[in-house]
């Protein structure tokens, strides 16, 4: 017999902060894989955001940066332009890229910049309690609307992916869903073409992963991914939305 | 035919592989981990075809897979 699947190069032998079944540690390994199959360590370099992904810097061994809330794709736009050959992506969630960060991620994406978006939405602000984030679907609790989001008092969820492809600048948009293992193997797919279209040097590119917050949501890991497959995938609907 | 080792002291005791096992090879754990986290045991009968779903599922990196 012979090994077939161990740790990613990319990635540090060390214990990660995440809750048992968050998938940020399931989406850091397949970023690891693709830098390690495209054999781009050297040259990557990561943006880390503000949220429960904040320690990516100690998980990942390639070069990181942590940004302010919400300005990783701001931070990206410098280093790529200062070092053109480096590959750049930034490790986003939905607080930190649908709130804070949304005039930073529209206008990376509308100049077109050389950069990778790794996007996770998973409906909530998790880190700091479960509080109401952009993507937060309609009539879904969370702490600060404990009887559930509610269209004329909260407004409507935001899909970043669609909202994107009106723009000229990306050339590759895509949501993916890892809840089961079609989901793991499209998620892994989609995040290496991302990577391979800033290799391209053509222009923005972001992937979309709809993840799930077993701690929020308040049941077990296999019933959160459930829950992803069930009421978020009918709103938020897979695909690549722009391939160019 | 394949197999796989379980990381006991990395295992936060999700459980995910135990679900996403095709061939139910992986059962829930009895005994707790250093952290108090109930890691799951593999059942080595032969059954496992190291398809390694089970590794691309486990969020902390703690199953390595051979065939």
């Amino acid at each position: 017999m012979q090994k077939v699947y161990e740790r990613p190069e990319s990635m540090a032998d060390v214990q990660m902060s995440y809750c048992p079944g968050c998938l940020h540690g399931t989406v850091h390994r397949m970023i690891a894989e693709v830098i390690d199959e495209l054999g781009v360590r050297e040259q990557v370099v990561g943006v880390c955001p503000v949220g429960c992904a904040v320690f990516m810097y100690e998980y990942m061994s390639c070069d990181m940066i942590e940004a302010a809330h919400g300005r990783a794709p701001a931070v990206a736009t410098g280093v790529k332009r200062v070092l053109p050959d480096s590959v750049v992506f930034t490790y986003q969630g939905d607080g930190d890229l649908a709130a804070i960060g949304t005039a930073e991620i529209i206008h990376a994406a509308a100049r077109g910049e050389r950069i990778t978006t790794i996007f996770i939405n998973n409906t909530t602000y998790g880190m700091t309690g479960g509080q109401m984030a952009p993507t937060t679907l309609l009539g879904q609790k969370s702490t600060t609307c404990p009887t559930g989001r509610e269209a004329m008092r909260e407004g409507f969820p935001i899909r970043v992916c669609e909202l994107l492809a009106t723009l000229d600048g990306p050339i590759y948009l895509a949501r993916v869903a890892p809840v089961n293992a079609a989901g793991l193997v499209k998620t892994k797919n989609a995040i290496k073409k991302a990577f391979q279209k800033q290799l391209e040097g053509r222009g923005f590119s972001l992937v979309e992963v709809l993840c799930n917050c077993p701690t929020q949501l308040k049941v077990s890991p296999i019933d959160s991914l459930k829950w992803v497959e069930e009421n978020m995938v009918p709103y938020y609907p897979l695909g690549e939305f722009v391939d160019r | 035919m394949g197999k796989i080792a379980i990381n006991n002291e990395r295992c936060k005791g999700c459980d995910l592989c135990v679900h996403f096992c095709p061939k139910q090879v992986i059962l829930h754990g009895s005994s707790f981990n250093s952290k108090g986290h109930r890691p799951p045991k593999f059942q080595d009968d032969g059954v496992c075809t190291g398809c390694a779903i089970c590794a691309r599922i486990c969020p902390d990196v703690a199953i390595e897979v051979w065939r």
